[in-house]
């Protein structure tokens, strides 16, 4: 009886959302992102299908991105568009074990997908199927104020013996080394996810966040205390548990701190705090464990067939067509972000340059530990990661604390 | 027995039944849409919520729409009862909001008293001491978010003031070096839940005081005029005289106080999201954290929370009936 109420209401709203009268030819599809760059990126590409497919009669509803992970769940099963995007790894798993998602192996089949989008074919796989195919990523790694660099003669560090003489190098002249907001918790997952890839590398990373690692492990513990290190030699900016990642740009732009361990859509704040893009540059995290294979985070964003969807013969053929390496070239282009087709260009934008010189020779690409990580695993982590940043007294506390979150998540 | 005598009656009986059960039927029917609805948006998801809270569940329905939900039994509330210091942190801060959002009453009592009075202008000192009443609480929670923030907040302002001194950094700009690290009200574990309490209050003393405002004006004079001949003032003359008229007014600022303190929920997703690591969660908080948020989706759990948290509400909620039903009993 509840199914029943909840399923009306459910459908209720998602009827006045949607077009719920669709006739063969018709392709629904949801996006997520109304900011300009990637709506207009998106209608360009709707557009450039429309005019290789004249008898498909595409209809786009663009909903905001907080909204979708909630409607999502809704539309799925309620009245599913023909094409929805979301997000890989663990944020897919849910839909896939439930059956809410196409399996479109096919789809990487018959277009070579297997080999032109390999970075991301990991991450796209559960019971060795692709449910969805990717149109963009980003890298992480970590952007620095190339000014106060050049100033005090530093050079980009590539190991941490080199990070840890910068850091100090930077204290000394009165500039925070790192700046961080983590308000919202992801942005410490960030750090922490790096650490333990230059610390203990790809297999860890995957083991951890599939739960067959325990916090407590050696391992880890040997990643919290190079963390504990780092902020007990006040690596960090005070005050980090108030600010978003927005506000964390402030002290950057005001020459008070000089490293951020970021994503690429950052570059957007920095410039719009007033930094030209001569004083901001970009280097890879830099190496803990020497020899280790270096691996990085590459958070993608994919399309999905629902399994409800109507029109599920067109809504390949879109598949199929968007992770075309010129719709891709073009997409990311405005968008400023990696195409993921290895056969599509680049965009000349010097972040891009060295993002992509980034992923390209990378041992292995994570997702995020919050897409990696189921979500309740995820966010007891982060708050973790957090109140840990706050009292490095606490870790052993904390480890065990999310000793007992892992055992009752993957049980 | 009205009805058992018009039985016989042989007039005809459909209009006559209508005509009979009118006194019976008409409340009914004016009552109805208010019970349907009540029904339909709180009476049957409580007891939906009730029975999800037996179950595992994240909230999707498989390609065949049916629900995904296992059977756990009381598994989530062992779990939040015996297992999880989030549930009591969240239950220890609900309480210190119910004892310290009581400073609101004689608060606004204080300040009623205060602004009891003619004088010029006094409408206008009034409605600028109703004013936080009037703005979201949303608001109210930005507005002190700021307030609190320790880089360019009043509190990091006050603070720079005090114990910083301005200097020029590396890249030539102005920037600040303290001797003592300013206060973050917000990002501090044991600070948090206070600051939101206090921000809260900035409104709901406004409240209380609007109540007892409205209770003031209906102090008797006369009885006021006879204490006076009896020698009492001050203190004696409002615990005595003043206090026991402003009984209904006291009752319903603890009332909506209370209310109010259980309904700290925007102003926790505004001011910290429950954090810093969930140390300024409140129950309801916390249940729409588990359910609903981001990185939630376990609506069985959250559905426990949601359970308890409604059977320690009842326990308030039957005390206000009763003291209702027995001021009706009192009054007829």
């Amino acid at each position: 009886m509840i199914k029943t109420a909840l399923k009306t209401t459910v459908a209720m709203v998602a009827t006045g959302l949607l077009s719920s009268a669709v006739l063969a030819g018709d392709l629904v599809i949801n996006f997520d992102d109304p900011n300009p760059a990637p709506k207009e990126a998106f209608e360009t590409a709707v557009e450039a299908f429309k005019a290789a497919n004249p008898d498909i009669n595409v209809t786009v509803n663009i909903n905001d991105r907080e909204a979708h992970k909630t409607a999502i769940r809704n539309f799925l099963s309620a009245d599913a568009p023909d094409i929805t995007s979301w997000y890989p790894g663990n944020r897919m798993a849910p839909f896939v074990e439930a059956g809410l998602f196409e399996d479109v192996s096919d789809v990487w089949d018959d277009n070579g997908f297997h080999d032109a989008l390999a970075a991301i074919k990991p991450t796209m796989t559960i019971d060795d199927k692709q449910w969805g195919v990717p149109y963009t990523y980003y890298q992480w790694g970590v952007y620095y104020r190339k000014d106060i660099f050049d100033k005090l003669e530093l050079a980009e560090p590539t190991n941490w013996e080199e990070f840890n003489a910068v850091a100090e190098k930077l204290k000394e002249a009165g500039v925070t080394p790192i700046t961080i907001g983590t308000k919202f918790l992801w942005t410490a997952a960030g750090v922490f996810d790096y650490l333990n890839l230059r610390t203990n590398g790809y297999e860890v990373h995957n083991d951890l966040t599939a739960g067959k690692i325990k916090y407590t492990d050696d391992r880890i513990k040997k990643v919290f205390e190079t963390w504990k290190e780092m902020v007990d030699a006040d690596y960090f900016v005070e005050n980090h548990a108030t600010m978003s990642w927005q506000d964390a740009i402030a002290p950057f732009a005001n020459g008070d701190a000089a490293m951020y361990v970021m994503g690429n859509f950052s570059v957007d704040g920095y410039l719009n705090a007033g930094l030209t893009e001569d004083q901001i540059d970009f280097f890879q995290f830099p190496e803990i464990t020497p020899g280790l294979p270096r691996a990085e985070e590459a958070p993608a964003d994919a399309f999905f067939i629902p399994s409800g969807a109507k029109n599920k013969e067109d809504a390949r053929k879109f598949l199929a067509f968007i992770a075309q390496p010129d719709v891709q070239t073009e997409w990311n282009n405005t968008i400023i972000q990696l195409p993921i087709n290895k056969n599509a260009e680049v965009g000349d934008n010097k972040f891009l340059k060295e993002g992509f010189e980034t992923l390209s020779t990378a041992s292995g690409l994570a997702q995020f530990y919050d897409r990696d990580a189921p979500a309740q695993m995820a966010k007891a982590g982060m708050e973790g990661f957090q109140e840990f940043m706050l009292d490095t007294s606490k870790m052993d506390a904390i480890l065990e604390r999310l000793d007992g979150v892992q055992e009752e998540v993957y049980k | 027995m009205a009805n058992s005598t018009t039985t016989a009656d042989p007039a005809p009986p459909g209009n006559l039944r209508w005509q009979k059960n009118r006194l019976a039927i008409a409340p009914w029917l004016f009552v109805a849409p208010a019970l349907i609805f009540f029904s339909i948006y709180v009476i049957i998801p409580i007891f939906q919520s009730i029975a999800l809270s037996f179950y595992e569940w994240n909230g999707l329905y498989d390609g065949e729409g049916q629900s995904t939900a296992k059977w756990v039994g009381l598994d989530n509330y062992r779990k939040l009862l015996f297992d999880d210091e989030r549930f009591y942190i969240s239950l220890k801060n609900n309480v210190i909001w119910l004892v310290l959002y009581m400073l609101a009453v004689p608060l606004g009592l204080a300040i009623a008293l205060f602004l009891n009075q003619t004088v010029t202008g006094i409408r206008f000192y009034k409605s600028m001491f109703f004013f936080p009443f009037v703005i979201s609480q949303v608001v109210v929670g930005l507005i002190y978010g700021w307030f609190y923030n320790p880089d360019y907040g009043v509190v990091g302002s006050l603070w720079k003031w005090a114990f910083c001194e301005e200097t020029i950094n590396i890249m030539g700009n102005v920037t600040t070096k303290c001797s003592t690290k300013p206060p973050d009200i917000l990002g501090d574990e044991d600070w948090a839940t206070y600051g939101i309490i206090f921000a809260g209050l900035w409104p709901q003393v406004a409240y209380c005081m609007i109540l007892y405002l409205t209770g003031l004006n209906n102090v008797s004079p006369e009885q006021i005029e006879a204490g006076r001949l009896d020698g009492a003032k001050g203190w004696k003359m409002l615990r005595h005289i003043i206090l026991p008229q402003l009984a209904p007014a006291t009752f319903l600022a603890i009332v909506v106080t209370v209310i109010g303190a259980l309904r700290s929920f925007d102003m926790i997703a505004i001011m910290t999201r429950g954090g810093p690591f969930g140390s300024s969660n409140v129950l309801a908080y916390y249940m729409y954290e588990t359910a609903i948020s981001e990185y939630g989706d376990r609506y069985g759990y959250g559905s426990a929370i949601a359970t308890v948290l409604f059977l320690i509400m009842l326990v308030y909620i039957s005390y206000f009936l009763w003291r209702m039903y027995r001021d009706e009993k009192d009054n007829s």
